[in-house]
């Protein structure tokens, strides 16, 4: 099974609140914060090496993960896909564009010409990138190659190499099992970390991976080592023949206004229930 | 001028509040640019969801009966074909809306603005705010494609009030899409409760890792949750550590809420956390750690040991 796993380098997520606007609201400032895999892609990355491996034995891989980055070509997008290799997949590609010349439906153009070219059984994605927190790009895709799209996949099962895959989808209202014949598109919800979320045919029926808290596997020093020589492809938009006119246009952007009034610190329960009741009524 | 197609969301046969919300964008967007709007009542059940949104004001509801269960391929083809005499097109951005209506737009060449907090029509021009980076940013957009196509963040927009009158309906042929064969509905598990809904309710308590254990949700929160008539949140650690269910989960991965009251149980107040809530009225935080980042956008904080607090609180509670 071949898998393409789309990874974009986002400023630190867990430092969002340090976010700046320029003094003209054309642009956000990042200045300070890290460059991190979108947290989102994290957890699909997760998903494509659990489908591409034999858990019984090591984690062996039975498969292929081909990460694509789209992004300026620099030290920190390139971190980034080795970060991805050191994980276990086998190589990367790197799609040099500016931030600015993207939106959801030029990304899903790039990554149509990239799987045009691949020919991968499958591709996984992040729901959104913690940026822009759109979750378009990936159903947008999939309409471009004619695939279904699997949205907020939490359990996956294929007994086929990928051909065909049950899958469990989290809904705001529950739960949905679909049956769906690939090629296709993924994207995951945060419960495809759990410990039983993906069978490929060849994971043991008793198989727990192990408990991840956050995001998907660390890498380990073998890894890392090993992806060193792992090989990164570079390309641009404009090789790729990809026709990028965007269809969004960002006129102003703006930090929200910060909550008004201090914190109150309350004595005890009395006088939070006190306060709850008598000033802000609303208990 | 715009006209705007509502797409409805149905449940069980029945149009979901997040429809609601989506009508009230559509009117912002109708009366801000001089159009006027209609609904797309489309699903299982969808004749008799039509005749209850038949009363919001839209100029007429058209309704596509598809049996089986919802798949994004089999409903895309048929709001496609439905929207295209229409300049804008509306859901929910709940899990359904943004499943469906991107497909939608790469049929019909449109860009989307998904969750979308505010729109702005000055001079017939539209313009929506949405929040980025998990709220740290709001941003403003224009869609440039001839259709336009937007999702609404539920707890932005209120829902629309019965407007009387009866708004006539339409029926509109189900359209086939190869796509649609390649993935089989099996089921849905709908997650149902007494209490109310998470996105709806007007006091929100929530857990996070400091209770420790599902039966501490049980005993310690629950007694709270339904002594206020509240619905019961959670923090992503909670729900992972399998405290409570998943669809409890609030924050940039799960819901947003923005209730009168939300009171935050053993929740630090991550940033994704802070992300799914920060919009309510007023925010109670109930931490022993003073420091926590939770207090950034909580009103009132008790520090204490949420083991003591809670049940004496629920107690307080019970005797107003």
């Amino acid at each position: 099974m071949k898998i393409l796993v789309s990874i974009k380098r986002v400023a630190d997520p867990d430092n969002a609140s340090k976010l700046k606007v320029s003094g003209d609201g054309t642009a956000v400032t990042s200045e300070g914060l890290e460059w991190k895999m979108n947290p989102f892609d994290d957890w699909s990355l997760e998903a494509a090496l659990r489908l591409t491996e034999n858990a019984a034995e090591k984690n062996a891989r039975v498969g292929e993960v081909v990460l694509v980055s789209i992004g300026p070509n620099d030290e920190h997008t390139q971190r980034i896909i080795r970060e991805g290799l050191a994980k276990g997949a086998e190589r990367g590609i790197l799609v040099e564009a500016e931030d600015g010349s993207l939106d959801s439906g030029v990304v899903a153009a790039i990554l149509k010409a990239l799987v045009d070219k691949e020919s991968p059984d499958l591709v996984v994605m992040g729901k959104q990138a913690a940026d822009g927190d759109s979750n378009v790009a990936g159903t947008v895709l999939a309409e471009s190659l004619g695939w279904p799209i699997i949205n907020y996949a939490m359990n996956i099962k294929t007994s086929d190499d990928g051909k065909t895959l049950e899958v469990k989808r989290e809904l705001d209202t529950g739960v949905a099992t679909v049956k769906v014949t690939g090629p296709a598109v993924l994207t995951t919800s945060d419960r495809i970390l759990q410990t039983d979320s993906v069978k490929n045919g060849v994971t043991p029926d008793d198989h727990q991976y192990a408990k991840l808290e956050v995001g998907g596997r660390y890498a380990s020093l073998k890894g890392i080592m090993q992806a060193k020589k792992k090989p990164i492809d570079n390309t641009s938009v404009a090789d790729l023949g990809v026709d990028a006119s965007k269809a969004l246009n960002y006129t102003k952007f703006e930090l929200p206004p910060a909550r008004s009034g201090e914190t109150t610190f309350v004595e005890d329960v009395a006088d939070l229930v006190d306060k709850l009741h008598n000033t802000a009524k609303v208990i | 001028m715009a006209n705007v197609l509502v797409v409805a969301e149905l449940l069980e046969g029945k149009a979901r509040k997040t429809t609601l919300c989506a009508v009230t964008a559509a009117k912002q967007i109708a009366e801000g640019t001089g159009g006027s709007f209609d609904i797309l009542s489309i699903g299982e059940g969808a004749g008799a969801a039509a005749d209850e949104l038949a009363g919001f004001g839209a100029g007429k509801v058209l309704k596509a009966e598809i049996a089986g269960g919802y798949t994004c391929e089999k409903y895309a083809a048929t709001v496609a074909e439905a929207g295209k005499g229409y300049d804008v097109l509306v859901a929910c951005a709940s899990a359904y809306g943004k499943d469906l209506l991107p497909r939608v737009a790469a049929k019909l060449g449109g860009g989307v603005a998904s969750d979308i907090s505010g729109v702005n029509a000055d001079g017939g021009k539209l313009s929506y705010t949405r929040p980025m980076y998990a709220g740290n940013v709001t941003g403003t957009v224009e869609i440039t494609s001839d259709k336009q196509v937007v999702t609404v963040r539920q707890s932005d927009f209120e829902a629309a009030a019965a407007s009387g009158g009866t708004s006539p309906a339409e029926d509109i042929a189900v359209q086939s899409d190869p796509v649609a064969d390649k993935v089989e509905f099996i089921g849905v598990e709908v997650v149902k409760s007494e209490r109310p809904d998470l996105s709806e309710a007007d006091v929100v308590v929530s857990g996070g890792r400091a209770l420790k254990s599902a039966e501490n949700f049980t005993n310690v929160i629950e007694p709270l949750v339904d002594a206020l008539g509240a619905a019961m949140g959670a923090s992503r650690a909670a729900c992972d550590a399998g405290y409570v269910a998943a669809e409890l989960q609030v924050g940039q991965t799960g819901k947003v809420v923005a209730p009168k009251l939300y009171i935050a149980i053993g929740i630090s107040g991550a940033i994704q956390h802070l992300a799914g809530m920060k919009g309510s009225k007023t925010i109670v935080a109930i931490n022993k750690d003073k420091e926590a980042p939770i207090a950034q956008v909580a009103d009132y904080f008790l520090v204490a040991d949420l083991f003591d607090a809670v049940p004496a609180l629920t107690e307080a509670v019970k005797g107003l």
